[in-house]
């Protein structure tokens, strides 16, 4: 698990690992989430976004151990590769859309890994809770063109809830593990 | 490596590919050019406090740009004098000295220890093992031979004979003030926000330092974006509108830019970041502002621009600091900062922030196409047969004007490539190894 501070958007609570039985289905979402991407099915993916999304993926830099905790990402309000919500992101979708979007045509070839799934939730709930948190870590193969070819490996820390009686993405954090980005330009979704 | 004069024929408007792609130019261009510039290497909101540090580049070398206990600003190289270990291994931190984490010599900038910056300061087993015969005043950091801090930004050149850093860039300072100065006017007023975008590119490093000298016939490229609208104020397109725009070349000097010509009197407001009507607010105020600030002086407005050879930055939307760190001929680091007015409103600072990032940067919708473009005409300038072919920048030559108001500067229409020849006639000039004498204008 990271060590980055993660934020909610509840108060402060306790949380607990979740049972088998929901760890499952959320493992599930994750992983069908990851195939609607490697699918191209961009539109559909945006149907499983909570409208009150917020999706950032802050810097991380080079910084003395004992301040690890503080500042090896960036925090909210500082610069990040994104921080954007539900409106950027169906921009983004429109964008691949177009045709024209040069950086993605042709379609790269994608594929989302997705493991070391943890689901939480608050210590007091009863019954089936309305909100998640769950961590992840993720490997992205990205193959462009003929051999420009990119690996993203990192951390999700995201929190789920349940939006029209589905389950949404409401929180999600990226955190790369790479400080120089080594890659030309991000043009998939995390 | 062929005669400069016939890798750049500027006037021709020809320029010889491998100039994009070849190893030995590039090791050429990091000596001529890089080895004598003024290079922006950082802006003083990155190292606020006595001690500070960030860690800089400047060519292919590693620099510490620091500020010392008396709140001075130093460059110093970041590689022991002793066997060359990297001595800065976090991007910024806070340090009294620099101690070398192979033997443990130790340097210092704090002007009441030391004579000069980064001077060696604490040798282990000095009087042991070197019987204290080491002469430490003469192997402490090499240090920049110049350093300029200009409205926060700091540039350095390593060049004891370069002109002053106002002469070096002329009157160019007009446009770097229109994206450095408060929007209501005043002089500076404007921060980095935090955290430094860094990410490899494999392109030459100056085809973006030649795409933001004021290439807007490219703007083509981005109709993706422009058709989804991500600009501040909604709809399609990914800015406010700018009335008036030409494209500005300073001949003599290299740098370039898109922008406005000068002028006295503040024009209409144009309503921006529409999209959040408390953000517009601001902006029709310090608008207010500006008028009764500037009053009847001269004053610009750019879009985007090039100061010669790898610092480009955007003036109003977005408003951006970028520099190309070459590494090989065929790629390059980009770094990026984001700028705002120190005392904005949160909420204007924010608007900002979350605009930049979905325009600029890797994960920008606008840039990320760009990159596309330099690494696609980079790869495609490496083959036998391309290297050897010009590339053409023959749009409107001989039609330019003069711009009284700046001296050496032309002015074209908006689309022209009067801007890139006069940047590529610069490099030639500085590959050739000309003297400052001769390279330096006189008014
Ligand atoms: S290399 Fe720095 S002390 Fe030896
Ligand atoms: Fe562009």
């Amino acid at each position: 698990m990271t060590n980055a501070k993660i934020e909610t958007s509840q108060p402060e609570v306790a949380y607990m690992d979740a049972g088998i039985e929901l760890w499952w289905n959320v493992q599930n979402f994750l992983f069908a989430e990851a195939d609607l991407l490697d699918r191209r099915c961009f539109n559909e993916w945006l149907e499983i976004l909570h409208p009150d999304i917020t999706y950032r993926m802050p810097l991380a830099r080079n910084i003395r151990r004992d301040q690890i905790k503080q500042s090896e990402y960036t925090q909210p309000g500082e610069t990040a590769w994104f921080d954007e919500g539900f409106q950027t992101l169906s921009q983004r979708v429109a964008q691949i859309n177009t045709g024209i979007h040069w950086a993605e045509e042709p379609a790269s070839r994608v594929s989302h890994l997705v493991s070391n799934v943890r689901v939480q939730v608050p210590a007091n709930t009863v019954g089936s809770p309305e909100e998640v948190k769950v961590h992840s870590r993720f490997l992205i193969y990205q193959n462009r063109l003929q051999t420009e070819t990119v690996l993203f490996v990192g951390k999700r820390a995201d929190v789920l809830r349940r939006h029209e009686g589905r389950w949404k993405v409401l929180e999600r954090t990226i955190y790369l593990d790479q400080n120089v980005l080594l890659a030309k330009a991000l043009t998939t979704f995390f | 490596m062929r005669p400069i004069e016939e890798l750049v024929q500027a006037d021709q408007g020809l320029v010889r590919r491998a100039i994009f792609s070849d190893e030995d130019i590039f090791k050429q261009e990091i000596k001529q050019i890089f080895g004598r510039a003024w290079l922006f290497v950082g802006h003083e909101s990155l190292v606020p406090n006595p001690d500070d540090y960030f860690v800089s580049q400047m060519g292919t070398d590693s620099v510490i740009l620091t500020r010392n206990r008396q709140g001075q600003i130093q460059v110093l190289l970041n590689s022991c004098s002793h066997r060359g270990m990297k001595l800065c291994r976090y991007d910024h931190g806070n340090n009294r000295t620099f101690t070398c984490p192979y033997h443990g010599w130790s340097f210092s900038t704090d002007g009441q220890l030391v004579e000069r910056p980064g001077e060696l300061v604490g040798v282990p087993g000095f009087a042991k093992n070197y019987m204290g015969e080491l002469d430490k005043k003469s192997w402490g950091l090499k240090s920049v031979a110049q350093i300029h801090n200009y409205k926060g930004t700091i540039w350095a050149t390593w060049d004891p004979n370069a002109p002053p850093f106002e002469e070096y860039v002329g009157d160019m300072r007009l446009y770097l003030d229109s994206a450095l100065d408060h929007r209501d006017g005043r002089e500076g007023g404007s921060e980095v926000i935090g955290g430094v975008q860094k990410w490899r590119v494999k392109s030459n490093w100056k085809m973006p330092a030649e795409n933001f000298i004021g290439d807007l016939y490219h703007d083509i490229s981005h109709r993706s974006v422009d058709v989804v609208g991500i600009g501040p104020s909604g709809g399609r397109g990914r800015r406010d509108a700018m009335q008036g725009r030409v494209a500005i070349a300073f001949k003599d000097l290299g740098h370039g830019l898109l922008g406005n010509l000068p002028h006295y009197e503040e024009p209409d407001y144009s309503p921006m970041y529409t999209a959040y009507p408390e953000v517009e607010r601001y902006y029709r105020e310090v608008h207010e502002k500006r008028i009764q600030n500037l009053g009847n002086n001269m004053r610009v407005k750019h879009r985007v621009g090039t100061i010669f050879p790898n610092m480009s930055f955007h003036g109003w939307q977005p408003r951006t600091i970028t520099v190309f760190h070459p590494v090989s001929a065929t790629e390059m680091e980009m770094w990026r900062m984001y700028l705002v007015d120190s005392d904005a409103p949160e909420e204007v600072k924010e608007s900002a922030r979350h605009y930049f990032l979905r325009y600029s940067g890797p994960g920008g919708m606008t840039e990320s196409d760009d990159m596309e473009n330099w690494t696609g005409a980079t790869a495609a300038s490496q083959g036998d047969i391309a290297q050897d072919l010009y590339f053409n920048y023959q749009m409107g030559i001989g039609h330019t004007k003069p711009v009284p108001e700046l001296r050496g500067a032309v002015v074209s229409h908006e689309f022209t490539e009067e801007n890139a020849r006069a940047y590529y006639r610069r490099w030639a000039q500085f590959m050739q190894g000309s003297s400052w004498e001769t390279m330096t204008p006189t008014y």
